[in-house]
């Protein structure tokens, strides 16, 4: 049995569980999002996802929906507090699209287009972050890191093999890989893992894989974020 | 060979002039000139003041980011970089051949590139002097000046641009800084649509480019005690030539002349460039100084581009841009010309080369072919070298066993150029400034020798009238005694 609720005026069927942002999607209904993928447990951490229920602010991605709900998502209030965290992703780390093979790919690109985000304005980190290209079939730059931590879930929740960690606290947090090297090729990471398909952005990335679709090609090139949302990585 | 103006010998007691930045060149480079009370030039030099340091952060990148990092190099010929990084990777990822319809989709992006480049120097940056006068007055001396007192030759400039940068959009993905060309082969065929449209037009491109070498070449030859003598100097030259010494862009073996014409060396295999050329560094300028080893660095500087490529090669492939290649060796007379102003002739011929090139590679099919990329057995190291608008583009790169970039070094055109422009600046310093007061149009005649060998200064990109200049002379103390701008 279903019921509904309503977003940003569109009533929304409902299944009992389920949460308001699975309910959108499966309604076609597009909430920004860059940590939530629908097959792994969702945890609210991006932000990216916050919408307004009955006046209050939370994640729509761990919310579960209730009957009579008045959900606001796509307002200019709310849209211009997810570019700012788009802003801030963007300068806390070192993101050259023009460089990156995951340009016309990324969800951090893409949503930032989606959201009219163009060029930053506050002044760039540019942390010093370091390439791990160890391994034999993947490479990590961890310069593009948002800390989404879908790695770190994929490798424990599917793989098995709790490859990827969280370390540190706050504007330290980094990304980090459980061997006693720290290198990846020291784990046993396969390219085929979970944790290689799930990075929204370009830090965990098959070699020798670059720019091999062209541009007008490329996931985003064809159709934007809002119209696919959570396209997998290998596919991307 | 050189003018012995580089250094004086007191400058403590000389006046300065600088022409910074040097206007209608791509990049920002300043030329300075040490003048003593007479006006007497002692010392004269082309700085470039910008540095890039592109091969030190590409270190410790993979090395298929290469090809679409290190375009951002230029915003005029990213193309160049693109495919010469590429040609280095094809050897990393054992792909010393390629496939044809990589090899010709790459041509194809070269051609266009060289097409619009050439298009955007002669048209834009060059007629307003060629057409004129080098002091003529200068609010005229631009390309508006240009659109208003000659439209249809503003008009061809500007489509014939245009139509090199489709080229480049249909092959590479984007007009500038595309990701088309990868290590091994290119990501994309033309599609049927693609190629069709490009022949619509194909035939009015050769038409006009035409046209463009005979004015130039009307140009050159109705006043030959100017275009003949303004700024020459005698030096080696060189280029890559193809099979059987034809002129070719992408591909083929170093080839040097001393300033005769008598070979230096040919057939040289690039992999192996840095047995036979040398850079050395001067305290004053960003920019390094190349020569050939045998020689050493003060016999053995030598030119690259337009004027260098038509004279090195031993004939070009299509049948229009021969026939003005015989015309220029010709008037030559059978021994090279060194003036830099046939720089503009030369450019023409090649661009009209371009153009018939890409007509011929649009009527091959391998252009719409499936076969894209190839791979081999994976080396640590490779050269890869082609013909950029400006001249001889060396990238050499190593990678290490985790496919991350170790060491990188870039000789690019304007740098083989060197010693060449200052040679030119020198000399027309000498001639026309020395000794007299100078003025706002003296001085233009250095940027017109400068701007002979369409120097990318930095690589790097301005925006059209938004390039003052100011030319200040300062007296030993400090003080402006007479100053010249241009908003």
């Amino acid at each position: 049995m279903s019921d509904t609720f309503t977003l940003d005026g569109k009533t929304i069927s409902f299944t009992e569980g389920q949460t308001i942002m699975q309910a959108a999607t499966d309604a076609g209904v597009y909430i920004p999002h860059l940590c939530y993928l629908p097959e792994l447990k969702p945890h609210g951490s991006c932000k990216l996802c916050t919408v307004k229920i009955n006046g209050r602010e939370t994640s729509s991605c761990t919310m579960r929906a209730a009957a009579g709900m008045v959900v606001e998502s796509d307002t200019e209030e709310i849209n211009s507090q997810r570019r700012a965290l788009i802003h801030m992703l963007f300068v806390e780390g070192n993101h050259l699209c023009p460089t990156c093979e995951v340009s016309g790919n990324c969800k951090l690109q893409a949503t930032a287009y989606h959201l009219g985000f163009m060029s930053p304005q506050f002044d760039h980190f540019f942390p010093i972050r370091r390439v791990d290209a160890s391994h034999p079939d993947i490479w990590l730059d961890f310069n593009r890191c948002i800390l989404c931590s879908l790695c770190v879930q994929a490798s424990r929740d599917v793989d098995g093999k709790n490859v990827f960690g969280l370390s540190g606290r706050g504007i330290k947090s980094r990304l980090i890989v459980n061997s006693k090297s720290g290198k990846l090729a020291d784990t046993d990471m396969a390219v085929t893992d979970k944790a290689a398909q799930v990075c929204p952005v370009g830090v965990i990335l098959k070699k020798r894989t670059a720019f091999k679709t062209p541009i007008g090609e490329r996931t985003y090139d064809k159709k934007p974020i809002s119209e696919v949302p959570d396209t997998p990585a290998k596919e991307r | 060979m050189t003018y012995n103006l580089e250094t004086a010998e007191h400058p403590e007691n000389l006046r300065r002039v600088s022409i910074d930045p040097v206007s209608r060149v791509e990049g920002h480079g300043k030329v300075t000139l040490l003048l003593d009370d007479h006006n007497k030039v002692h010392q004269v030099r082309l700085h470039i003041v910008e540095f890039r340091g592109f091969e030190k952060f590409i270190q410790g990148r993979p090395y298929w980011e290469v090809p679409v990092a290190v375009q951002r190099l230029c915003g005029i010929c990213p193309v160049s970089h693109h495919l010469a990084a590429s040609k280095a990777m094809d050897i990393i990822v054992g792909a010393r051949k390629i496939t044809p319809t990589a090899e010709k989709l790459r041509r194809l992006m070269h051609y266009g590139q060289m097409l619009q480049s050439h298009a955007l120097h002669f048209f834009h940056l060059s007629t307003p002097d060629l057409l004129f006068g080098f002091d003529s007055e200068p609010t005229r001396r631009n390309i508006v000046g240009i659109a208003a007192a000659y439209p249809d030759l503003a008009k061809q400039g500007i489509l014939l641009r245009k139509y090199g940068q489709e080229v480049i959009r249909m092959t590479a993905g984007k007009r500038v800084h595309g990701t088309g060309s990868v290590p091994g082969g290119v990501n994309k065929a033309l599609t049927l649509a693609e190629r069709d449209e490009l022949l619509k037009d194909i035939y009015q491109i050769i038409g006009w480019s035409r046209d463009a070498v005979h004015l130039i070449q009307k140009i050159h030859t109705q006043d030959p005690g100017l275009y003949n003598s303004f700024g020459i100097f005698r030096s080696n030259f060189m280029s890559l030539a193809g099979n059987n010494g034809d002129m070719d862009f992408y591909h083929g073996a170093l080839r040097a002349r001393d300033d005769d014409g008598n070979i230096i060396f040919d057939g040289i295999d690039y992999q192996e460039y840095d047995r036979h050329i040398a850079e050395a560094v001067k305290p004053w300028s960003y920019m390094k100084f190349p020569y050939i080893r045998s020689l050493g660095q003060e016999e053995g500087w030598y030119k690259v581009g337009p004027l260098a490529r038509v004279q090195n090669c031993d004939q070009i492939s299509t049948p229009l841009a021969e026939h003005e290649r015989r015309e220029f060796v010709d008037y030559a007379g059978g021994s090279p010309m060194h003036a830099p102003l046939a720089n503009h002739w030369t450019r023409m011929i090649e661009m009209l080369y371009a153009a018939e090139a890409i007509k011929e590679l649009l009527h091959d099919d391998d252009i719409l072919g499936t076969d894209l990329m190839t791979s081999g057995e994976r080396q640590l190291e490779g050269v890869g070298v082609i013909e950029a608008p400006r001249g001889t583009l060396f990238h050499h790169y190593r990678v290490n066993e985790d496919d991350l970039i170790t060491m990188a070094n870039l000789i690019v055109s304007t740098t083989n150029n060197n010693q060449a422009m200052n040679e030119a600046v020198r000399h027309v310093a000498k001639r026309y400034l020395s000794g007299r007061e100078v003025t706002e149009g003296l001085l233009n005649h250095i940027e017109v020798a400068i701007r002979a060998f369409d120097p990318c200064l930095s690589c790097a990109t301005h925006a059209l009238g938004k390039m003052p200049l100011t030319v200040e002379l300062v007296d030993p103390d400090g003080s402006i005694v007479h100053a010249l701008s241009r908003e």
